[in-house]
């Protein structure tokens, strides 16, 4: 900060400071005025009350009401700006969905309800279930997984339940890409299976050959992304998925990338066998700061007697919850991934923005995600530096060889970016190439703000390639806060406000 | 369409500075046969009153229960959230980030995780909370997990006092890992011995506290057995508002501590998004599953925050993380933080007290039909009441939904193959509930029984 910037308050006009509520309280102070409940009858507490204070702050509400306000203005979001983070799909959250969300007939209801009194709630499940089946083409799907790893995770142990039953259990490597996701190594490892890596190819692919040459009778299955994490499309994915099945493998697909494809293909006619959509990507759910999430997760034909509890079925007139395998005897459920019946807020937002796309919208978006990321990929070619040729899928994929002997790093690249307004990409992921610049910009962007995006990224390589390389460094100079000391906070971890 | 900003013309001119001569160009790396040529058996998009109409049309097929005299607890509480809180949440600088890996422009959404890590650890009476996990089941099975992972051990004992849905997403996780889980049956009297069955293979005990069936344990006698084995005592918390009056699992000797949080801030909405709470001692925290925020500094000096112990984490240590997740419950996190300091020391107190008071009355007035048992010895905000020894509760239940009352959950519901529970009924009072509301239970239940 320079001296001019310098004020008594540390404020810098909308640029407030504010302590943690833990500084902020006032003993006595209270934001909720509730009943006074008159004597305790302590007798049926077991002899456990509380002994001491939960040392807790007390506020008023106008004070608490600042608080998180001044806080919000020191985050940036999708609402601010543009959000190119590839890989995570920072679309716009349309309000609409919130608003339903918040209707009592939907908000205001208990899992345990019974099932009579909670039928239009089973029909938003139902109605989803339905759209993701027929955009993926797929038979059956788990709605109930909470997030993207945890869909990986749950149709993972529907392969290995499946292949246990088969009495295929020796069934235990899993073959993952160098470019996966470090969700999908984490999530196999949680199912007993070990890790296989598979080469790409010069063209940012997954090498079929050598793909072949790992295959054998103890393959549970591939993981593959597709798009892939470099933003490709797997040429070769019908030959994958043959090869796969050939060995009497499952071909898994991490439907991250899900939005770049749905209305114009169908994961079914791909070969694919289970994958999960994430609901907060692909059908513009908020991310909220991360999470929460949902991870539903399609099934083929042979894995579906193996999803998880519970789920809706037809019922006569009605719908019904299956929350015990004994109720529908064909079914072998591996187990139960959550508590309750999956991530119902997210759902209703999820399906009113299905709704209000229809098939036709979510194809144009789709189109017009891809359209975005190849406008940006074709634009910045000759500024930047992009390691595989195009066309691109969603998102486009840039090496930091433009930065070389410029000093500059893709990390204060992106701390530049900053300073002008705009979230960076995703930085050094994926693995595959060196320093990694992965940049999404969504279907939400309009040409304008993608022009200015590229005139300013331009105008930043013209710069560090011009020899500014302390000037970047300082970056980001506008922010509530600087560069942090990552490493301090690792080496001596302060996780909590202490008195 | 609303959500897409481009016109025909806008495709146009970028297309031709790609060079493509169409939107079909862009997608040529798909497999010719794998393109959808024809349009799919959806309908097409909707404006805002269509869609909201929709909406209004499956809720209104629900009975919600602002509409009837409400009792269900079994994991989710019906609590009353503050106005502040929704409003708040809707901030768009909340709801529209991502996870905070850019600290210079997340400061908010970092200083408030920080600021509920804190509330947790000080609710829970640990040293540390994590970020929160997907829900209070997850976070239990994570738990289990750690426990394993902390003493190198291969076996771990759960309490039949678990919640239902807590023990079936633990016994998934562990399913295919070299972890083993000793279930015990449902526990609605307390009177299993958990202490006897520790021995030096154990790595935890995971209890739930107050239990599924209701009831409050003085767990300290517990915590000394499995510190004496060398294993870790899990606790499991399903309405933190408890917390408020009872004793902490961390003053009583637990090792790791892991709730449900939706009670605050959040509201039912038919059990999802759960926001799993995950405390441990500061010994443990580096085997903890889940994002950190930690304190530090910026260039110049200013207190500010990060994601921090990443190590731990999927996105870099993949195959040997602590865990694959990778998304938590942020904004959920963010709701139960801000309801919590609205109440305060003071009003959570209050808070609690008022939910015992509620609960205590409810019993007071139904433990004198005729035939009717209250199960539980002790309890918080929710008892088990036996219906009498021919009586089904799940039937009851649904006499009652049909006269328009939502009088708790049968045992049933959770255990299909213990008949002996067929007439127990689990039943929730909160501050929500109304004398009158009280009074037409019980005027309903004389009359169904």
């Amino acid at each position: 900060m320079t001296e001019s910037q310098a004020t008594f308050s540390g404020n810098r006009g909308l640029m407030l400071e504010e302590a943690l509520i833990f500084e902020l309280g006032h003993p006595g102070r209270v934001a909720v005025d509730l009943p006074d409940p008159g004597p305790i009858d302590l007798d049926r507490l077991g002899g456990c009350r509380r002994a001491a204070p939960v040392g807790l702050p007390d506020l008023a509400e106008p004070q608490v009401v600042r608080h998180y306000t001044r806080l919000s203005q020191k985050n940036y979001g999708i609402d601010s700006g543009l959000y190119p983070l590839g890989s995570c799909t920072m679309k716009h959250n349309p309000r609409l969905s919130e608003k339903v969300a918040r209707l009592p007939g939907l908000a205001d209801l208990h899992p345990f309800q019974p099932q009579a009194t909670v039928q239009g709630a089973l029909e938003v499940i139902d109605s989803l279930a339905h759209w993701l089946k027929v955009l993926t083409g797929m038979p059956e799907v788990a709605m109930s997984p909470a997030a993207g790893a945890h869909g990986e995770w749950c149709g993972l142990m529907a392969i290995r339940a499946y292949h246990e039953a088969k009495g295929q259990g020796h069934r235990r490597r899993v073959l993952v890409p160098e470019s996966a996701h470090g969700t999908n190594p984490a999530s196999a490892a949680m199912c007993g299976f070990t890790v296989d890596p598979i080469p790409a190819k010069e063209n940012g692919r997954v090498d079929l050959d050598a793909l072949k040459a790992k295959l054998g009778d103890d393959v549970a299955c591939l993981m593959l992304t597709n798009p892939n994490t470099c933003g490709l499309f797997e040429t070769e994915i019908l030959e994958i998925a043959a090869a796969i099945h050939e060995a009497g493998a499952f071909f898994y697909c991490d439907g991250a990338n899900f939005n770049a494809i749905v209305g114009r293909v169908r994961i079914a006619d791909l070969g694919i066998d289970a994958m999960h959509i994430n609901l907060h990507k692909t059908f513009a759910t908020p991310h909220g700061g991360g999470g929460p999430g949902a991870g539903p997760t399609v099934l083929s034909a042979e894995l579906a007697p193996f999803a998880p509890l519970p789920f809706v079925v037809a019922d006569g007139a009605g719908l019904k919850l299956v929350e015990h395998a004994a109720e529908i005897p064909e079914s072998q459920p591996f187990g139960r991934v959550k508590g309750y019946h999956g991530q119902f807020g997210v759902f209703i937002r999820a399906l009113a923005y299905i709704l209000s796309m229809g098939a036709d919208g979510l194809r144009q978006a789709s189109t017009d995600a891809v359209l975005n990321a190849n406008y940006l990929l074709a634009r910045l070619a000759d500024q930047l530096s992009a390691p595989f040729a195009g066309p691109c899928m969603h998102e486009c994929l840039f090496d930091d060889s433009f930065l070389k002997d410029t000093g500059v790093t893709t990390l204060d690249f992106a701390k530049a970016l900053i300073d002008e307004g705009f979230h960076p990409m995703t930085m050094y992921f994926p693995l595959v190439v060196h320093g990694a610049l992965l940049m999404e910009p969504t279907e939400s962007e309009s040409k304008e703000t993608l022009d200015q995006f590229i005139a300013v990224v331009g105008g930043l390589a013209a710069k560090a390639k011009a020899g500014a390389a302390e000037d970047f460094k300082q970056s980001p100079r506008l922010t509530p806060r600087r560069r942090l000391d990552e490493t301090l906070a690792a080496r001596n971890p302060v996780l909590r406000w202490k008195a | 369409m609303r959500y897409l900003p481009h016109t025909d013309a806008d495709r146009q001119e970028m297309l031709a500075a790609i060079g493509a001569p169409d939107a079909e160009a862009l997608f040529r790396d798909v497999p010719a046969a794998a393109r959808l040529t024809k349009p799919l058996d959806l309908p097409g998009s909707q404006g805002e009153l269509e869609v909201e109409r929709a909406f209004q049309g499956m809720a209104r097929k629900n009975l919600s229960a602002g509409c009837a005299p409400f009792f269900i607890g079994a994991g989710i509480y019906r609590h009353h959230v503050p106005a502040a809180v929704d409003q708040l949440l809707l901030r768009g600088e909340f709801l529209t980030a991502y996870t905070p890996y850019q600290p210079e422009v997340s400061q908010g959404t970092l200083q408030a995780l920080f600021e509920f890590q804190t509330q947790v650890a000080l609710l829970t009476g640990m040293d540390a909370a994590n970020a929160s996990m997907y829900d209070g089941a997850t976070a239990c099975a994570e738990a289990a997990v750690m426990a394993a992972r902390v003493t190198k051990r291969h076996k771990v004992i759960l309490s039949g006092g678990l919640h239902p849905h807590f023990r079936a997403t633990t016994e998934t996780v562990l399913r295919y890992t070299e972890i083993t889980a000793e279930v015990l049956d449902p526990d609605p009297l307390g009177f299993e011995d958990l202490i006897g069955r520790i021995g030096p293979d154990i790595a935890g005990v995971v209890v739930q506290n107050p239990g599924f069936f209701g009831g409050i344990r003085d767990l300290r006698p517990l915590a000394e057995a499995c510190h004496q084995a060398g294993a870790l005592l899990v606790v499991a918390v399903t309405d933190p508002v408890s917390l408020g009056l009872i004793e902490s699992p961390g003053a009583m000797g637990a090792d790791i501590v892991v709730a449900e949080g939706q009670s605050l801030g959040m509201g039912m909405s038919f059990g999802g998004p759960g926001l799993g709470l995950f405390a441990t001692r500061d010994k443990y925290v580096r085997q903890m599953p889940g994002r950190l925020a930690g304190q530090t500094i910026d260039v110049d000096g200013r207190r500010g925050f990060v994601l921090t112990l990443s190590t731990r984490e999927q996105h870099i240590r993949r195959e040997k993380a602590t865990s694959n997740i990778c998304t938590n419950s942020g904004l959920c996190a963010l709701a139960f933080s801000m309801h919590l300091t609205l109440l305060g020391e003071t009003g959570l107190a209050r808070l609690a007290e008022l939910n015992h008071a509620k609960a205590v009355r409810l019993e007071t007035k139904l433990k004198r039909l005729k035939g009717v048992r209250v199960v539980s010895q002790s309890y918080f905000n929710e008892f088990a009441l036996r219906l009498g020894d021919e009586a089904d509760a799940a039937q009851v239940v649904e006499a009652l939904a049909a006269r328009g009352i939502l009088a708790g959950v049968p045992a049933s519901r959770f255990y299909p193959d213990y008949p002996e529970l067929a007439p127990v009924l689990l039943l929730a009072a909160t501050e929500t509930n109304t004398e009158a509301d009280i009074d037409a239970l019980v005027a309903a239940l004389e009359e169904v029984l």
